[in-house]
């Protein structure tokens, strides 16, 4: 099967769109894939941590000479050894409602004075075994004095509450709102007949990916070489914050490899202090250093998600349409900014809050505070869940206290069908431009499959026989593909939020790819590898997809925010609409025609209107053994391409639960 | 301090001092060098670590490697056979049973220990065999499926049952 899409680019195998079986699985399945952990260096060595047992301690002193004393160890740093060293950084500047950037205190690699949340390290110990390195660990004596800790949000802004930074007053990071004019929104808000109030906690989540954090780093002397293998979702990422800003290393001099990583969610693309650590000390000590969380650290430290406290009200006129939305949340940001901690609950949460109804005015106020807490930053979702969460919480809500019907109030709230072409895409009230979307529809979808009609019947009969039958809608939107670097960089960003596709067709026409995303556990060698099988017209086996690699392709942003195929894939199809621009050349010149009458599809160059073509593998050979060759042509068919994304995409849905409850009395007496 | 083991891992004898405080789990890992199996709890919670002792699916981060002197152990690295798959690795394939892949290995060794003793086992008895083992990207209905496809598979009048799958 073949279609041509019009454009010179051929779908000739078909081969997007089919459900194919995915080629990583084998190395999984037999028990070969290689994660951090597995991973065993010459001269190997094994760090462990001495961990604050309180949210909020001073530490009066650190005694290592037991430790120290103990079989195996090779090195004990402590506070006091990187007191030199930059802290990790945050990666998204926000500002305070006056302008004045946000609070950025230094998050060490060992702190020194203060513990800031259980777990904050306080010594790594370095031992020729991990078991060594625990059991010396242990004999680090660490002197508290244990101090008053605060771990909710709002507690922590008010007056009196126990500072987590010295510099940082009530412990506000930032206040941040966006949306309509709070004035304007608190007019609207008075004129409508009904306010629907939510006071809620989106409560904080721990993220648990199942293979613990894992880092091993090794050090190259002779070459002034660093690599760092990394259980990470961007390994480009962590190369340019570690070695430009916290170690001060160039950056070519850092290798940073992402092997096989055991899922992510979000907790895995952020630049941890253990990565910097671990590379600080293998210079130090001349051998690799290994360290994997046990557990209890993936619970104490991986960056956790969510953690708001929210007021919200939603104000609707008689007939049932929302007038108004305003919403103040509290957020938890943990003891120290991680990396994207500051855009998730502000351009990742207020911007989503139009989500899929007209509401003509809204406004989210947001306070962001150090707690003694674990950090937090992006989860599965990352703001955005939080965002559909409180809409539809609302209008449920709603529903039922003005004895509505929940589907009948969504139909009379969605914003109309527009397909972003024939109609404009929506401007939202809250800086995004959702690009097309039809949100009746899936609702409608959603209905038919219930057969609504019939389980409110249903739910009738089930009550008079003892059960209780209940239905919960959610209808949502997400803003994925992030980024547009212009975009992103104007609301605070310090990175580009583009991606880097590099195909590389060689001699024999199989081809390589080699991408700035990462794959733990979607899929990408095979998703990328269907899609340039598909371009090309050639076969999955002959496409290899290399990601993870610093050193393999120019530059990456990784993986998260549901940017993989939008963003990375985009990418690598740029570099394929090169190789075929290029092909047409050479095939022109193979053919005796001329490139503007040379099409490509099937895996074949063909001059229009003729049978006269050749294939896709000839021209790959021609490129490389250029002896009949265009004048002025480069020989090689390989290109590299950065792609930036015109917007996000706004991927939308609809979920329905279903509960049935049986009726059963239990009677309780104290006597 | 040390003990000697003698232990047979996927069929070759292995004979090694090992501290009395090795897990099982870190003697496969570290000393034999068979990295499939995986540490994901240090709990005995997750299962990623399931292996086969004599037979029997067992966490190998909860059994110290002085304890598997004299057994006889499977591990994800002996499932194949002279390169042909496992039923289950096959159904893991088929059924895209896997994400990430870190789960895989333990969900497949507590399989195999559940297919040896009920051939034909119910969704709910899957569910049930495999509920001391995590997914965490939430791939369950799929492993369920799997599981089932290997059944399928291993009870199919004409399977050709490999030398392996018999001994397991």
């Amino acid at each position: 099967m073949s279609t041509n899409k019009g454009n010179g680019m051929a779908t000739a195998s078909g081969l997007i769109g089919k459900s194919v079986k995915r080629v990583e699985d084998k190395r999984f399945t037999t028990g070969h894939g290689q994660f951090t952990e597995d991973i065993v260096l010459p001269g190997q060595t094994y760090a462990a941590f001495v961990r604050s047992q309180y949210a909020h301690a001073k530490i009066l002193s650190v005694d290592v000479s037991a430790a120290k004393a103990m079989p195996g160890v090779v090195a004990i740093y402590t506070g006091a050894d990187v007191a030199g060293v930059n802290g990790v950084p945050c990666g998204w500047q926000v500002n305070f409602k006056n302008g004045n950037a946000m609070r950025e205190p230094k998050h060490p690699l060992l702190v020194a004075d203060k513990a800031r949340h259980a777990g904050d390290a306080i010594a790594i110990v370095i031992a020729e075994s991990k078991e060594e390195a625990v059991d010396a660990a242990q004999a680090v004596n660490v002197e508290y004095e244990e101090l008053p800790c605060v771990v909710d949000a709002f507690k922590a802004t008010q007056s009196g509450a126990p500072l987590v930074h010295d510099d940082v007053p009530n412990n506000m990071c930032f206040d941040w709102a966006l949306g309509n004019p709070i004035e304007e929104v608190n007019e609207a808000m008075s004129k409508a007949s009904h306010v629907t109030t939510l006071e809620f906690v989106n409560q904080r989540l721990v993220p648990n990916a199942i293979e613990p954090r894992s880092y091993n780093s090794s050090y190259d002397a002779i070459n002034d070489k660093y690599t760092l293998y990394t259980s990470t979702q961007a390994p480009h990422l962590i190369r340019l914050l570690m070695s430009a800003f916290v170690l001060g290393l160039p950056e070519h001099k850092v290798h940073v490899i992402g092997p096989d990583v055991g899922g992510g969610f979000g907790s895995k693309c952020f630049h941890y202090t253990e990565e910097a650590l671990l590379t600080w000390c293998t210079k130090k000590i001349g051998r690799p250093v290994k360290w994997t969380a046990e557990r209890t650290e993936s619970f104490l430290l991986d960056a956790h998600g969510r953690d708001h406290i929210t007021k919200a009200e939603m104000g609707f006129d008689n007939d049932g349409k929302i007038v108004a939305l305003r919403a103040k949340t509290y957020v938890n940001l943990g003891a120290y900014l991680s990396t994207f901690a500051s855009c998730v609950p502000t351009y990742l949460h207020g911007t989503l809050l139009q989500g899929l109804y007209t509401t003509p005015k809204i406004n989210i106020d947001v306070t962001a505070a150090f707690t003694h807490t674990t950090p937090v930053d992006a989860y599965r979702g990352a703001g955005r869940p939080e965002a559909s969460y409180l809409l539809e919480r609302l209008v449920d809500l709603t529903a039922h206290e003005m004895n509505m019907d929940p589907a009948e109030l969504r139909f009379k709230n969605f914003i109309p069908p527009f397909d972003g072409v024939n109609q404009p895409g929506y401007q939202t009230q809250v800086a995004l431009q959702y690009d097309s979307g039809n949100y009746e529809a899936v609702l409608k979808k959603g209905l038919e499959i219930l057969d609504y009609e019939d389980f409110r019947k249903a739910q009738k009969e089930a009550a008079n026989n003892g059960k209780l039958l209940g239905v919960g809608f959610s209808t949502y939107i997400e803003a994925c593909g992030i980024a547009p670097s212009a975009v992103a960089g104007a609301l605070g960003a310090r990175a580009g939020l583009f991606e880097v596709g590099h195909v590389r067709v060689q001699p024999t026409g199989k081809v390589s790819v080699y991408t700035g995303s990462h794959s733990h556990g979607q899929g990408h060698e095979t998703t990328f590898a269907q899609v340039v099988a598909d371009k090309l017209g050639i076969s999955m086996d002959d496409v290899e997809i290399v990601h993870g690699d610093s050193e393999s392709v120019a530059f990456g942003m990784g993986t998260y925010g549901s940017r993989s195929i939008a963003v990375g894939g985009t990418a690598i199809v740029k570099s394929i609409e090169k190789i075929i621009e290029k092909g047409k050349k050479i095939a022109a010149h193979l053919l005796e025609a001329s490139a503007d009458d040379v099409d490509f599809a099937n895996g074949k160059f063909t001059v229009k209107g003729t049978d006269k073509s050749v294939p896709f593998g000839n021209v790959a050979l021609t490129a490389y053994v250029p002896h009949h060759y265009p004048k002025d042509l480069e020989p090689g068919l390989d290109f590299s391409s950065f792609y930036d994304p015109a917007n996000f995409t706004f991927p939308f849905g609809c979920h329905i639960a279903v509960v049935e409850l049986w009726m059963m009395s239990v009677m309780l007496s104290t006597r | 301090m040390s003990t000697k083991i003698t232990v047979t891992v996927n069929g070759a004898k292995h004979i090694d001092k090992v501290e009395p405080r090795l897990l099982l789990v870190y003697y496969l890992r570290d000393v034999l060098k068979l990295t499939g199996t995986h540490v994901g709890c240090d709990t005995s919670s997750c299962g990623a670590c399931t292996i086969l002792v004599d037979g029997k699916a067992t966490k190998s981060c909860t059994m110290l490697a002085v304890q598997a002197d004299k057994c006889k152990i499977t591990t994800i690295e002996g499932m194949a056979t002279n390169g042909e798959l496992h039923p289950l690795q096959e159904g893991f394939n088929q059924c895209h049973g896997l994400q990430c892949g870190f789960c895989t290995p333990g969900m497949i060794m507590t399989a195999a220990d559940l297919l040896k003793n009920n051939k034909k086992p119910s969704e709910e008895q899957i569910r049930a065999a495999l509920e001391g083992n995590f997914c965490r990207c939430t791939g369950y209905h799929n492993i369920v499926k799997a599981v089932q496809y290997a059944a399928d598979k291993m009870s199919a009048p004409r399977a050709r049952k490999t030398k392996k799958e018999a001994a397991l």
